[in-house]
């Protein structure tokens, strides 16, 4: 029956070209553009680390003073932490792992005759940074908890820059020139670019794109003067020469907190630590926060509003291609009033009517589908070639292209509908009589 | 042109006359938000800057040794006027739209509160002729100032700044800014002079508040001064630019240094923006052309149902234009009803937008200005279907259908 169903709906798909072309284009675009912007709205809003983000926590505490809070409301928590609440948090080891995480912008100098230094993207952080976030190494491994103590000069190199500077080799125990200092390169990581970059957020950098270049550890970095790319002042005695006393915010913390009870011990622990500050003199308000890595991205709204407004606006084209693919099928249909009497009075069912159309409709959604697909791949390709950060992820999936389909048939099948139903509902006796 | 029979004839074929309307008011509420996004973005990246955008390029020097600024910069600057074609040379803190922004809050009052994230802009000697400011008020720095000045922990050390029109006028309404006292905390600098607005670092973080709340300090030769602003006539700056990076690089070799126009930098700020635009005009232009179409399909059906119909009133002495009429003035009610409803959908996407995103509320002039639009995009597309409606012959009447 499906077979035969499928000969009539291209029959009278080929009867009618420039009808069927029109529906098949407009369905396309539609799903074209829904499926395009869709895939970045997922590669945006994507997990970056999965095995290991519902363990990942951000806490936060206000030092701000009362009149002048952080925010404008005074409802936000400071987004960032100052060198002597990271370092507390960190020193109480009340998580499993922690680390303190600032960006920097580096100089790297290469060691050989007449190259160019040149800027890259550094990270300053604590030795957890490591294990914590579960980045792969080539060769050697991170530091420990006793170079960041004793401010080792030492430097985890990322896999790109082991390749230009040293051409791949095994470059641990080599030297690298960092901001005119020198640094004992200890580790060299594989291919490491969680995407979203969540632990870079409000830390000067980008929020998508490649990894960073360089990890140092924050107290050896600094020792060599190395400065965060953002820092925020709450207090008269923002000294740039000693931000570590600075009454200034420019840490992110990430803590590794496995299960429920120890989510919930943390919480109250980062509580007890916000009213001691208070005790002290040092906080005038003891809020904190504690959020996962998700919640966390998700609260700082790190997917573009461009991205969410470009996906809303593409699923409302698909809405009005839709609607224009009802439109058409329905005229196509109506015209068809006759040849449906004749069939409905040689025995077709109402159901073989419905289901006829619905083939066709059927039809015209894969042919969407596929077409859809040359436009979801080129929509990727001009996404690909745009100055904005994330341009370079913009590729399809398995999942998106299955998806694609799904979206077509699903989309011409509801198209179908009303003009199955119209069509199944006609009286055969009229339309025989008129012939 | 009598409505009566078209509304008999659209109530027989309810569905069609329906789906028509739809597609029309979707297209009219996602059209006019669009529009209305396109605008924004359109004013955005033609933000005015009273700055001489045409002329400027910025060389940046970056990790040079700066226990060194106090000789280099004097040295990179003399070398830098010494270029066939350049007018004005200064070093600078950050420039606008260079995505590095150091804010900081200022009021009119000790220790006041402020919700406007002020630009800071420390400017060497000769800062003012090299950006090309225009003054608006007072004076520049003198010399004693640019000599005495310094920076420490991001504010200066100096007694004296500039503000721009809209500070002026924010800080101080209805009076001169000139020789009042701008705050930051506790520490205060008295204004010179009143400059035209210049745009801020990053105006996108700053928002419209924030744009143009510039604040111009003088500074004596300093590490922090990464910018050296070369001022020429346009026709010299690609030249110009080229020349300064070269020589600033052979004076600076320890350090990195890239030159750009400051029409580059300015395309680069707006370059994500500039895509949305042309990604919204592509939408628009694809759904104004799938509506178009399917108005077309669905005239052709009615045209096509309606022969004998037409060919009657041909018969009994309807001429072409009345027919062509018919169907014009049927689109016309079509889009009518589809516009009125799609523009109070478009209000209402407009109100969701501002409740989520960062829109503002859409001025009442971009509803009837899509109605048009659709109007017009309706008349179009069924020209054709009603022309050929009109050439139906009145012999039609008599055959059997």
């Amino acid at each position: 029956m499906f077979g035969y169903y499928l000969d009539l709906a291209l029959r009278s798909l080929r009867r009618n070209k420039v009808l069927t072309t029109l529906m098949i284009l407009a369905l396309a675009l539609g799903i074209g553009a829904s499926i395009t912007t869709l895939t970045v709205l997922t590669l945006l809003s994507g997990d970056p680390l999965p095995q290991k983000s519902s363990q990942l926590f951000y806490p936060q505490v206000d030092p701000y003073p009362k009149d002048r809070p952080f925010s404008r409301s005074g409802e936000k928590v400071p987004w960032l932490l100052s060198y002597v609440d990271a370092m507390n948090l960190i020193h109480a080891h009340k998580a499993e792992r922690q680390a303190a995480v600032a960006l920097s912008q580096v100089k790297l100098t290469p060691q050989v005759q007449g190259e160019k230094s040149f800027y890259a993207d550094g990270v300053l952080t604590t030795a957890d940074f490591f294990p914590m976030f579960d980045t792969p190494f080539q060769y050697g491994a991170g530091w420990t908890a006793a170079d960041d103590e004793s401010r080792a000069q030492v430097a985890v190199i990322a896999g790109f820059v082991n390749d230009k500077l040293f051409g791949g080799a095994n470059s641990v125990g080599r030297m690298i020139r960092i901001e005119d200092h020198d640094f004992r390169i200890i580790g060299v990581l594989g291919r490491w670019a969680p995407q979203p970059r969540f632990y870079a957020l409000h830390l000067g950098g980008r929020n998508y794109g490649k990894g960073e270049a360089v990890f140092l550890p924050l107290q050896g970095a600094r020792a060599a003067d190395v400065m965060p790319s953002m820092m925020m002042s709450y207090g008269p005695s923002s000294d740039m020469q000693h931000l570590e006393t600075s009454q200034s915010i420019w840490l992110g913390l990430w803590v590794q907190l496995p299960g429920a009870a120890d989510v919930s011990a943390y919480k109250l622990f980062l509580g007890n630590y916000a009213q001691q500050q208070v005790a002290l003199g040092r906080f005038q308000q003891s809020r904190v926060a504690l959020s996962d890595l998700m919640s966390w991205l998700r609260d700082q709204q790190v997917v573009p509003d461009d991205v969410r407004l470009q996906a809303g606006l593409a699923f409302g084209f698909l809405l009005i291609c839709v609607v224009n693919t009802v439109g058409l099928l329905l005229a196509k249909c109506l015209r068809r009033s006759r040849e449906i009497g004749v069939r409905r009075a040689l025995g077709a069912s109402r159901g073989a009517i419905f289901a006829q159309f619905l083939v066709e409709a059927g039809v015209i959604g894969l042919a969407g589908g596929v077409l859809g697909l040359l436009f979801v791949l080129l929509g990727l390709w001009g996404i690909r070639h745009q100055p904005a950060p994330y341009a370079s992820l913009a590729l399809l999936d398995v999942q998106m292209f299955v998806f694609t389909f799904v979206v077509a048939l699903v989309a011409s099948l509801i198209a179908g509908l009303l003009p199955a139903w119209r069509a199944c509902v006609v009286a055969p006796a009229p339309q025989l009589k008129a012939a | 042109m009598e409505i009566r029979p078209i509304l008999a004839s659209l109530r027989k074929h309810r569905i069609p006359a329906l789906l028509i309307m739809l597609e029309i008011a979707l297209a009219c509420a996602v059209l006019c938000n669009a529009v209305f996004m396109i605008g924004q973005r359109v004013t955005d990246i033609h933000l005015p800057n009273a700055i001489d955008e045409d002329g400027i390029s910025v060389v940046t020097v970056n990790g040079a040794d700066p226990k060194l600024a106090g000789s280099d910069i004097p040295r990179n600057l003399a070398a830098l006027r010494g270029i066939a074609g350049v007018t004005a040379v200064a070093a600078v803190t950050s420039m606008p739209l260079d995505q590095n922004p150091a804010l900081s809050p200022f009021t009119a009052t000790p220790d006041a509160k402020s919700t406007v994230n002020t630009s800071v802009y420390f400017i060497g000697s000769g800062g003012e002729q090299a950006l090309g400011l225009h003054l608006l008020e007072g004076r520049y720095f003198n010399a004693d100032e640019y000599a005495d000045s310094g920076l420490q922990d991001f504010h200066s050390t100096g007694h004296v700044a500039l503000v721009t029109q809209s500070d002026a006028h924010r800080l101080w309404p209805g009076q001169s800014a000139l020789g009042k006292t701008l705050y930051t905390n506790a520490t205060g600098w008295t204004v010179v002079g009143v400059v035209a607005d210049m745009l801020a670092q990053d105006p996108k973080f700053n928002r419209a508040e924030g744009r143009y709340s510039s604040v111009f300090f003088p500074l004596h030769p300093d590490a922090m001064m990464g910018d050296y602003v070369v001022r020429s006539a346009q026709r010299d700056r690609e030249r110009v630019v080229r020349d300064a990076a070269q020589v600033l690089d052979k004076l600076q070799p320890g350090a990195v240094v890239e030159g750009k126009t400051y029409a580059g930098m300015r395309d680069e700020y707006f370059a994500t923006t500039n895509s949305m635009v042309w990604m919204l005009v592509l939408v628009c232009v694809v759904m104004l052309a799938v509506t178009a179409f399917g108005i077309v399909g669905l005239t052709s059906f009615w045209v096509g149902q309606r022969r004998r119909q037409i060919g009657i009133r041909r018969a009994v002495g309807a001429t072409r234009g009345h027919i062509m009429q018919y169907f014009q003035t049927e689109n016309f009610l079509l889009s009518t009803a589809g516009v009125v409803m799609g523009m109070a959908m478009a209000f209402g996407i407009n109100l969701y937008l501002m409740r989520h995103y960062e829109m503002m509320r859409m001025p009442w002039y971009y509803l009837p200005g899509s109605a048009v639009a659709l109007w017009v995009v309706g008349q179009l597309a069924v020209f054709g279907p009603a022309r050929r409606a009109a050439a139906v012959p009145p012999v039609v009447a008599t055959r059997s259908a």
